[in-house]
């Protein structure tokens, strides 16, 4: 009887402890995560650089910080720790809603952030604005990228310009024999290919059903991708859950991409242009991509430093070498988009690859539909607020996929 | 130093309990708390921050959204086949081991069924993937019959994984059931079939129900193995997932893992009522 009633008394105290702890640690969390609603946070820009601190923690997309590992000639990340002494760890994300998701744990100094992820880590506090006179390759990158909706805020830049590129179609010659020319395709023809068609798994998608119904159905009246009404978004969600019955797998990591491909699972999709460079350097299937008379969606990325970065500084030398013009140009041709950096075009191993990509034309580039966060209040500018938010989408999402 | 705590038991019992306590208490059931109160709070509709509030949009979501009723049936389909599978595939090969193989044999079926245990789980996956490849082996061995990726490739998969889980406390099991008493039976004119219904099964059933639990709540939990072999198919996890990382509705994501929780405690308590957990 007694030691029962010490083994309580055991138990008892811990338990206080226990929750003391408790206590104090979600009453400090709870505090933090409060924000004021659509107002810009006030986060201060870096006044001058500091030394280099020996480490800088990356969330990029695939293929924008190549260490020699996937092929011994790509590498820009050894020689920047060489120069700078920042040690690089870069984790891929596959997604901007992985990359915003990532930003916010606070473990990272920078992100290679696209249009729709950009204002989400703006106004949600989570990145700072940057001293564009601290990155003097900043001067050169096109006109047309800087002082953006999508990267910058109150007048201030919020990131560097890196690069710019569409989605395209991707098809493999063998089992698809005639060339596609419309995104139908993998929409309304899909059952052609039924089981074998892919597409990318994120609920940022349905802007891409969206751009198809705007020329296939115009009576729809949509105008932007990514401002649509309740009536335009469950059009576009109704392609695409015909779709769904022809899917054989949907992606968001590139690798699965790559792999789905080349072992047959998929034969036409949607992909990023460095996903069919991998497949044409395996040689296993041939592919060929196109861009779709419907016109294609696209991102336009930014390095954004974190309002808490453990590394600014290297951050910022970071910033720097990712948009010198050599650098810029390295990355630009492996991952397979447009530099941001116009003296990037002289540095190309392929003197063509800027007019290929269109990397100086702002009238082409004025023409992809960029990533952007859909909101209530239309993001085409048009002042509305009938439309249909990010967090409706991502519902719609998981409804598309049954 | 001994000497200090043999006369003082109270500061040697508490100094011996408080490490696990805190881990039991702060650790695992804080943070089933913690998740079980973001499941009332919303998310801001701009920045997609969780913000602390008292509402039940979300567990109303959870129960009304046909969606969610499908996917979690569907889950509970995949956990329940899985776990018959691994029972019916275990049976033998622990019968077998415990009761027929010679010891040495036996040591060598242990370790063989244990090995799979120590590839990682990832690669055990992707050759499963490799398997059900279109043209790949399961193609060419069924003659193009294959069921290729989707709720099929997955339930193979999740029940290759987790049949170690089950072999083991079976194997176990049937070691406690003594040789006279299928002797017995047989000596007693019962065919082999009574005797596995009527003498092994009863004695063996809370070793299926201890394996089974494992099985069980492995499965309903998993969302990498559908990722792979599963095609376009998603599960509850997947779900979950899916409203933490892509929606960042970290709310909504608690309320929907309340479901697998539930769908565990549930099983939890039905193999407690057929007195499995009695003497496991």
């Amino acid at each position: 009887m007694t030691r029962r009633v010490k083994f309580s008394a055991a138990i008892a105290v811990a338990a206080a402890i226990a929750v003391t702890i408790a206590g104090c640690s979600s009453g400090s969390g709870g505090g933090g995560s409060s924000s004021a609603a659509d107002s810009l946070p006030k986060v201060a820009e870096q006044k001058k650089l500091g030394a280099n601190e020996s480490t800088l923690n990356l969330i990029v997309w695939a293929g924008y910080a190549e260490n020699g590992s996937n092929d011994p000639t790509v590498d820009w990340v050894t020689p920047f720790v060489k120069q700078t002494g920042c040690q690089v760890n870069a984790k891929t994300a596959g997604t901007s809603d992985e990359m915003v998701q990532l930003m916010r744990t606070g473990q990272y100094d920078g992100v290679s952030a696209s249009g729709d992820a950009t204002l989400r880590l703006i106004y949600g506090g989570d990145v700072a604005p940057v001293n564009t006179s601290l990155v003097p390759n900043y001067t050169t990158i096109s006109d047309f990228l800087k002082l953006k909706a999508w990267n910058s805020a109150g007048g201030k830049m919020y990131g560097i310009p890196h690069g710019w590129g569409a989605n395209l179609l991707m098809y493999n010659t063998t089992a698809v024999t005639t060339a596609p020319d419309s995104w139908s395709a993998v929409f309304d023809d899909s059952s052609t290919y039924a089981g074998k068609v892919t597409a990318y798994d994120s609920p940022i998608y349905i802007a891409d059903a969206a751009l198809y119904l705007k020329t296939k159905d115009p009576s729809l009246g949509i105008s932007d991708p990514y401002s649509l009404t309740e009536k335009q978004l469950t059009a576009a969600v109704d392609v695409l859950k015909k779709q769904n019955a022809n899917v054989g797998e949907y992606w968001s990591d590139y690798t699965k991409a790559v792999q789905a491909f080349e072992s047959g699972t998929s034969v036409i999709g949607t992909t990023w242009q460095v996903i069919a460079n991998l497949i044409a350097s395996d040689g296993k299937v041939n592919v060929k991509t196109v861009v779709p008379k419907e016109g294609v969606t696209g991102w336009s990325d930014t390095w954004m430093i974190a309002a808490k970065a453990k590394h600014p500084n290297c951050m910022y030398q970071w910033m720097n070498w990712i948009t010198s013009a050599k650098v810029n140009a390295q990355v630009a041709e492996w991952f397979g988009e447009a530099p941001a950096q116009t003296l990037a075009c002289a540095e190309t191993s392929d003197p063509a690859f800027c007019n290929s990509y269109h990397a100086t034309d702002a009238a082409y580039a004025a023409n992809i539909h960029y990533w952007t966060t859909p909101q209530t209040t239309c993001v085409d500018g048009s002042g509305k607020t009938n439309c249909t938010a990010y967090s409706e989408w991502t519902t719609k999402w998981q409804q598309i996929k049954g | 130093m001994s000497a200090y705590f043999a006369t003082r038991p109270r500061t040697r019992l508490g100094l011996l309990l408080t490490p696990p306590l805190l881990w039991l208490v702060v650790a695992y059931l804080g943070s089933i708390v913690l998740l079980l109160l973001t499941a009332f709070w919303t998310v801001n509709g701009f920045t997609g921050r969780a913000e602390p509030a008292f509402q039940f949009g979300n567990l109303v979501a959870v129960v009304t959204d046909p969606l969610y009723r499908d996917v979690a049936l569907r889950t509970l389909l995949v956990a329940l086949s899985v776990t018959v599978i691994d029972a019916v595939v275990a049976f033998p090969m622990a019968f077998y081991m415990a009761k027929i193989a010679s010891p040495r044999n036996r040591a060598f079926f242990l370790v063989a069924v244990t090995t799979p245990l120590w590839a990682s789980y990832l690669a055990k996956a992707y050759a499963w993937r490799v398997l059900f490849e279109p043209n790949g082996p399961i193609d060419i061995v069924t003659g193009g019959h294959s069921p290729g990726y989707g709720l099929p490739a997955t339930v193979v998969t999740l029940a290759y994984l987790w049949l170690p889980y089950m072999v083991i406390p079976l194997y176990a099991g049937f070691d406690r059931v003594p040789a006279s008493l299928l002797e017995a039976s047989a000596d007693l004119g019962a065919s082999t079939g009574r005797t596995v219904r009527s003498v092994v099964l009863p004695l063996v059933f809370p070793a299926i129900a201890a394996g089974s639990i494992f099985t069980f709540s492995l499965s309903f939990g998993d969302y990498i193995a559908v990722t792979i072999v599963g095609g376009k198919t998603q599960l509850l996890a997947n779900l979950i997932y899916g409203q933490l990382v892509t929606a960042n509705n970290q709310p909504l994501a608690a309320a929907l893992s309340i479901v697998p929780l539930l769908a565990v405690i549930l099983y939890l308590l039905a193999m407690r009522r057929t007195g499995a957990l009695e003497n496991v």
